[in-house]
């Protein structure tokens, strides 16, 4: 395997676009080649070579080609988009769509990332060793064939949305995930390592949920039916099965319907925790949105 | 001796009235009177008499004052100001024509814009959960001819819409409804008692930020399916019996606001709110329709749609359609400092956008294009006031359930006043000119992203 | 003007009877003239082929649910956009594709009039708009009146000359080309959740059949003497054992004769057939009935049909037939988007993959082919795909290869998952018809032109005729593959519209100068469905009278009305 290193030589002033750099991007190309490869920011086309400094080579196919890339990417998205194969390292933290509709290969991302990280995506590994924001492993928008297939592996936390409409392959989150993890899932298999928010496997048809931590509000369509050990990296631990959602509509296999499947280690808390409660963490965090003044979000 | 204009559409809210009656001075210059229109509707048109209007550009002074420009130097600003972006942002588009949001969409093309409308603080989420799981609608004729089980989420329209409970959705007796409201089954669901809900069959007042849940539970219920004992503070009986009443209606419809829109899960709601509809379709028939804010976000929606494929939040910046909410959406986009330039046309965020994304508009060059002084007049470099649409000029304008209707004119606008159809046309004209003359600006390349 | 000359081409032209001959087609002033000045500029069109600019009969291509299905199909244009070079507009999409995408690509295949095929009234604007921006095409759109609750009373009480004045007012108003009829009382039904699925069954409250909305809209557009026939979407499409149906709406038009200042023979358009031939009572044992269908139609030339060929890709289905989309949606769990409109129509929309692996859409895919191939008159059967329904329109080229060549159809039906159940349920394999070129000619331009009563204004090149033609890089007297031959139809050589060059070399060169087409039928003054128009907007639209015309201005710059004068 050839190794190409790609290091950022200076900020854009908006954000790049630079779908390019990926092991099929830059595959079989002489170094003159891959710095005449188009970058976009805006509504202007720049080169590679503008924004890059550029060591080694890549290899002829994309299987054969490590790409590294460095320097600060918090303001460059795309980056591993739609990789078959091959490896990716990015060394810092990267924007949005970091291996969005990657179908192979090994991507890591060594700080965090941005949305739509491996929307759309088909195969390969992507490990994300920092946070990872909305959508990660979703579909894209009006989509119904989300994640297909492939692992993703997130070592921090995640916002909202993980594994929309997801129907294969495999999500690992080591730290908490926010609202909406496995929304319309159909299938694969998502693990939430740390604490999640309400809307856990909301209108989940099939696949499987395995949360270690706790959460705050069940959806009112999962009913408990049986424990059961599961398998948690090589450990049997013993959890507590509820199906769902049961709003949803299911296949039937035998006359029985096939539901989602949501394992938590303990039993979660009541359905609703006491209307008091929950205003006064809401009047905490009024508090604390005041003491900083960064909104989240919209969408 | 007055003349009355009849027929007028009203330029307020998407439910798009379009019985007023106008009583203009001989001259035709001025509204005098204004009748069957709600309060909101009739102070706008009553509005245009006023004497404090700006009649003029307004471009601001190293010292925060303002100096009257010609429209001719507002035009010549703002071609600069989009020839010189590298992606300047276009927002609005909820107040104004769809022969407006036309012009708009081809300076898009020709500078690589992202255009964005009103509806990315509204009802973008909608728009989505459509995308994601479609929509069983009907116009709001349907509604009074044959609805018979009426649900009001998270809205008020007795102030937010106000005449639509009379006009189609409770009070009026249509085709297969001649008892009118008594017909009528009522369901308002809302964490607040609103005026709405004082007057439901059935009110629900539920937690605040639950209405996922509430709404998976209503899809549990008509499932027959077992419900914990309460959710969303609303005990299960009470569903139960909410979905009963659903079920028995001939023809039930859901309306629903921005207390669902834009609560905690934002587009999952909606998405919930369209298959309790689709749910009950196996039942009976039901329909959904957004209580749609401005009384043209629905066209800008549709002129989108039919020219680039997407309802709002569309990004030209390298040349082709491209569509993210999240990513290409004006807060986003602000909050993230990803534009460098903006043009507001017929809104105002400067009232309805969270202070970063408006401290962001205040940083970087920014025209106005709207009728009055408002509070992004006030943070923008330049103003250009323009005639009030459907009032002072004419244009074809969506409803909330997607119906065009053209909009009439009813007054001259103020002596010398462009409309902001011209305006724009101006603009675009120029900008061509400009581009003539160094043809740099979009370099895009059909092959990449989105290609 | 300017002028040009085709030379040399191999020219497939049925009106003036042209089959193959080398000739030059001449062009001045936007007409087809005998002859042109030597200043005329030269289009060498030796070793291609020359037809009309080709017309389409039935495509949901402008309105209100053809934009709902843009809107809720972001993922139609994922990768699938491009800027607009050389002053050509920015264009996306697949199987809906914008408005400027759809000119352009019908365009790019040498097609130069296309009727949209279903308008709802209340939403004629937005029709119109969006005909508007679709470049280059000259195009009508026809309004729906099979659940229109004016039409149902009239007919209901057997008013004939109230439901022409009816017609006529409706056409001027919503700016329509002719009478569409889609699932007759079961889109009114389905105001209530239900569906009328023969012809014989009553539509609720309004006490009247399928059957009799059929014949009363066939006798009115008779009386009123349009350019068009009454075009049909009969009840029960899609659904197994479907044919009878069909057959029985056929039955319909028996007796009508055609009354026309136009030329135009049809008493019915039946669009769509694919969707609508079909045996069997289940999914398991759905099977062709293509040869029932056809027989009918090959022994009455009263009739026409389009065929609805399914194109094997995933697109957007969408019809004013709302509760077949409903069942549609309850078999595949896709997103269902639904619109009723109030007192007149509805619509809906959900997404359909057509995969060659499963078997009933291979069935499908045969039994359009099947229609195409078994008609006798070319002249009575149109090439459609029901856009985007059956498959978007931009497969024409595909269709036009598996009609012209049994060896390309032959390789597609073997590699289905399940060819050998598809053979046994259709009868494609056994048929060895291919498709001349002058067949196509009439299948694509002079039939259809014809059907609608526009014969001698396009779909040929007769002297006087419009400047429409499509040069196609073909030789029909050289051997050819079958994939040169759907290359070759995918992008013109030259395409000129109205005496206007748009497409060379296959890239679209020119926005053009497009009309849109609407029948402007005079009646008497009919006082009572005045009354009863003015009633109906006070009690029961929910907009005013005043607020309903669709009026020229800024909908339809560039106007073709058609006169028809009915007032005797």
């Amino acid at each position: 395997m050839e190794t190409v290193t790609l290091t950022i030589k200076k900020a854009p002033t908006l954000y790049l676009e630079a779908e390019i750099i990926s092991p099929d991007g830059l595959a079989g190309k002489t170094a003159d080649q891959i710095r005449a490869l188009p970058v976009h920011m805006g509504n202007e086309e720049f080169t590679l070579g503008e924004f890059f400094d550029l060591a080694g080579a890549p290899g002829a196919t994309a299987e054969e080609t490590k790409v590294v890339v460095t320097g600060d990417l918090s303001r460059v998205k795309y980056l591993g988009m739609k990789m078959s194969g091959g490896e990716m390292v990015i060394e810092s933290d990267a924007d949005m769509y970091v291996g969005a509709w990657m179908s192979g290969g090994t991507l890591t991302a060594k700080g965090n990332v941005d949305s739509f990280a491996g929307i759309g995506m088909k195969g390969g590994l992507l490990e994300i060793n920092g946070n990872a924001g909305n959508y990660t492993g979703s579909a894209y928008r009006g989509d119904w064939r989300g994640m297909q297939g492939g692992k993703i592996h997130v070592k921090g936390n995640v916002r909202s949305d993980t594994g929309y409409f997801m129907n294969g392959g495999e999500i690992v989150i080591d730290g908490d995930a926010d609202v909406h993890v496995g929304t319309h899932a159909e299938g694969g298999k998502i693990v939430i390592k740390g604490n999640a928010k309400s809307r856990l496997g909301g209108q989940m048809v099939e696949g499987t949920i395995i949360l270690l931590g706790t959460v705050d509000v069940m959806m009112p369509g999962f009913k408990y039916v049986r424990d059961e050990e599961v398998d948690v990296d090589g450990k049997n631990m013993l959890m507590s099965l509820y199906v769902g959602d049961l709003g949803e509509r299911h296949r039937k296999r035998k006359g029985e319907p096939i539901y989602g499947k949501l394992y938590i280690r303990k039993a979660a808390p009541a359905a609703a925790e006491s209307r008091e409660v929950r205003l006064a963490r809401a009047r905490e965090a009024r508090k604390a949105r005041f003491a900083s003044p960064e909104e989240t979000a919209s969408a | 001796m007055a003349k009355t204009v009849t027929d007028v559409t009203c330029p307020f809210c998407g439910s798009l009235c379009d019985d007023i009656e106008v009583q203009v001075s001989d001259d035709g210059t001025k509204v005098l009177e204004v009748f069957n229109a709600c309060a909101i509707g009739a102070a706008k048109f009553l509005h245009t008499a006023a004497k404090d209007r700006v009649t003029r550009p307004r471009m601001r002074q190293e010292d925060g004052s303002y100096k009257e420009v010609s429209y001719d130097e507002a035009i010549e600003y703002t071609a600069h100001m989009f020839v010189n972006s590298k992606k300047p942002l276009m927002y609005g588009w909820s107040n104004t024509n769809c022969e407006a949001q036309s012009v708009g969409h081809e300076i898009a093309e020709a500078t690589g814009g992202i255009v964005d409308n009103t509806a990315t603080v509204c009802h973008g989420p909608s728009l989505i959960a459509i995308q994601d799981v479609g929509i069983p609608s009907c116009t709001l004729g349907e509604i009074k001819n044959r609805a018979d089980v009426v649900l009001f989420w998270g809205c008020n329209p007795a102030h937010a819409h106000p005449r639509h409970l009379s006009k189609y959705s409770i009070f009026p007796r249509g085709f297969f409804t001649g008892k009118g409201h008594k017909g009528r089954k009522m369901i308002v669901v809302d964490p607040r008692n609103t005026d709405t809900m004082k007057l439901a069959d059935v009110p629900l007042q539920l937690e605040q930020g639950r209405d996922y849940e509430l709404l998976s539970a209503f899809r549990v219920a008509i499932r027959g399916e077992e419900l914990p004992e309460k959710v969303a503070g609303i005990p299960r009986e009470k569903i139960y019996e909410a979905v009963e009443v659903m079920k028995n209606g001939r023809f039930g419809v859901i309306f629903f606001g921005m207390g669902v829109t834009q609560s905690l899960g934002k587009n999952h709601n909606i998405d919930n709110a369209i298959m309790v509809t689709k749910d009950m379709n196996e039942y009976t028939k039901f329909a959904i329709i957004a209580m749609r804010g401005h009384y043209n976000v629905t066209g800008s929606g549709q002129v989108m749609g039919w020219q680039w494929g997407f309802p709002f939040a569309t990004d030209l910046s390298r040349g082709f359609a491209r569509y993210n909410p999240g990513e290409t959406t004006s807060n986003d986009l602000l909050r993230r400092r990803e534009v460098d330039a903006i043009m507001v046309f017929a809104s105002d965020p400067g009232s309805h956008f969270p202070i970063s994304s408006v401290r962001e508009i205040a940083k970087i060059p920014s025209v106005a294009v709207v009728p009055d002084i408002n509070p992004t007049t006030e943070i923008s470099k330049l103003h250009v006031p323009v005639a009030v649409n459907a009032i002072e000029t004419g244009g074809c304008c969506y409803r909330m359930d997607n119906v065009p209707i053209d909009a009439r004119k009813v007054v001259e606008p103020p002596e010398g006043m462009l409309t902001d159809l011209e305006f724009l046309t101006r603009v675009r004209d120029r900008i061509a000119e400009l581009k003539a003359q160094a043809p740099a600006g979009v370099r895009a390349s059909a092959e990449a992203v989105g290609a | 003007m300017a002028e040009y000359l085709i030379r040399n081409g191999f020219v497939f032209d049925p009106v003036s009877g042209v089959n193959g001959d080398r000739k030059d087609i001449a062009v001045k002033d936007g007409k087809i003239v005998e002859s042109v000045s030597p200043s005329a500029k030269v289009f060498d069109a030796a070793g291609k082929t020359v037809m009309a600019g080709a017309v389409e009969i039935h495509a949901h291509i402008a309105g209100p649910k053809v934009n709902e299905g843009r809107n809720y199909r972001p993922e139609d244009k994922l990768f699938n956009a491009a800027s607009g070079v050389g002053g050509m507009r920015t264009t996306g999409g697949f199987s809906i594709p914008t408005t400027f995408k759809t000119g352009y690509n019908y365009a790019k295949m040498g097609y130069t009039t296309a009727i949209e095929a279903a308008m709802p009234p209340l939403y004629a604007r937005h029709v119109h708009e969006e005909i508007r921006d679709t470049p280059i095409i000259d195009e009508g759109a026809l309004p729906v009146f099979g659940n229109n609750w004016f039409v149902l009373e009239y007919l209901k009480n057997r008013e004939l000359e109230n439901t022409a004045a009816y017609i006529s007012w409706l056409l001027r108003a919503s700016k329509g080309y002719g009478v569409k009829v889609v699932n007759p009382g079961g889109t009114e039904a389905w105001g209530w959740g239900l569906n009328c699925l023969t012809v014989n069954d009553p539509v609720p409250y309004f006490d009247i059949t399928p059957a009799q909305i059929v014949r009363g809209l066939i006798e009115a557009n008779e009386y009123l003497g349009l350019p068009h026939s009454m075009h049909i979407h009969a009840n029960n499409l899609g659904n197994p054992g479907n044919y009878t149906t069909t057959l029985d709406t056929f039955r319909l038009a028996e007796g009508f004769k055609a009354n026309n200042r136009f030329g135009r023979e049809q008493t019915m358009h039946h669009t769509h057939v694919q969707f609508h031939s079909y045996g069997g009572d289940t999914w398991g044992n759905f099977e062709s009935k293509s040869d029932e269908i056809i027989d009918y139609v090959n022994t009455h030339p009263n009739l026409t049909i389009d065929t609805g060929n399914v194109t094997l890709d995933e697109t957007t289905t969408m019809t004013a037939d709302g509760p077949f989309e409903h069942h549609l949606t309850e078999l595949n769990h896709l997103k269902w988007a639904n619109v009723d409109v109030e007192l007149e129509t509805a619509a809906g929309i959900v997404p359909y993959v057509y995969s060659p692996d499963i078997k009933v859409c291979a069935i499908q895919w045969a039994i359009g082919l099947e229609l195409g191939l078994l008609a006798k008159d070319p002249m009575r059967c149109f090439i459609t795909t029901d856009h985007p329904n059956a498959g978007p329109f931009t497969r024409y080229p595909r269709i036009i290869k598996w009609l012209m060549s049994k060896e390309a159809r032959e390789e597609r039906l073997n590699t289905f998952k399940h060819a050998e159940k598809v053979i046994g349920a259709t009868l494609l394999h056994g048929i060895d018809r291919e498709i001349t070129f002058y067949e196509l000619a009439q299948m694509t331009r002079a039939g259809p032109a014809k059907a609608l009563g526009l014969k001698d204004v396009y779909g040929g090149l007769a002297p006087g005729m419009e400047a429409d033609i499509a040069v196609y890089d073909i030789n029909p007297e050289s051997p050819f593959t079958p994939d040169q031959l759907e290359e070759a139809f995918s992008a013109a050589a030259l395409v000129i519209k109205t005496g206007l060059p748009v497409v060379e070399n296959g890239v679209v060169i020119n926005n053009g100068n497009k009309r849109t087409l609407w029948v402007d039928a005079k009646v008497n003054e009919n006082p009572q469905v005045m009354r009863d128009v003015e009633e109906k907007f006070l009690k029961y639209y929910s907009v005013t009278l005043n607020n309903y015309e669709v009026q020229g201005h800024h909908y339809i710059p560039n106007p073709y009305a058609i006169q028809v004068d009915a007032t005797q």
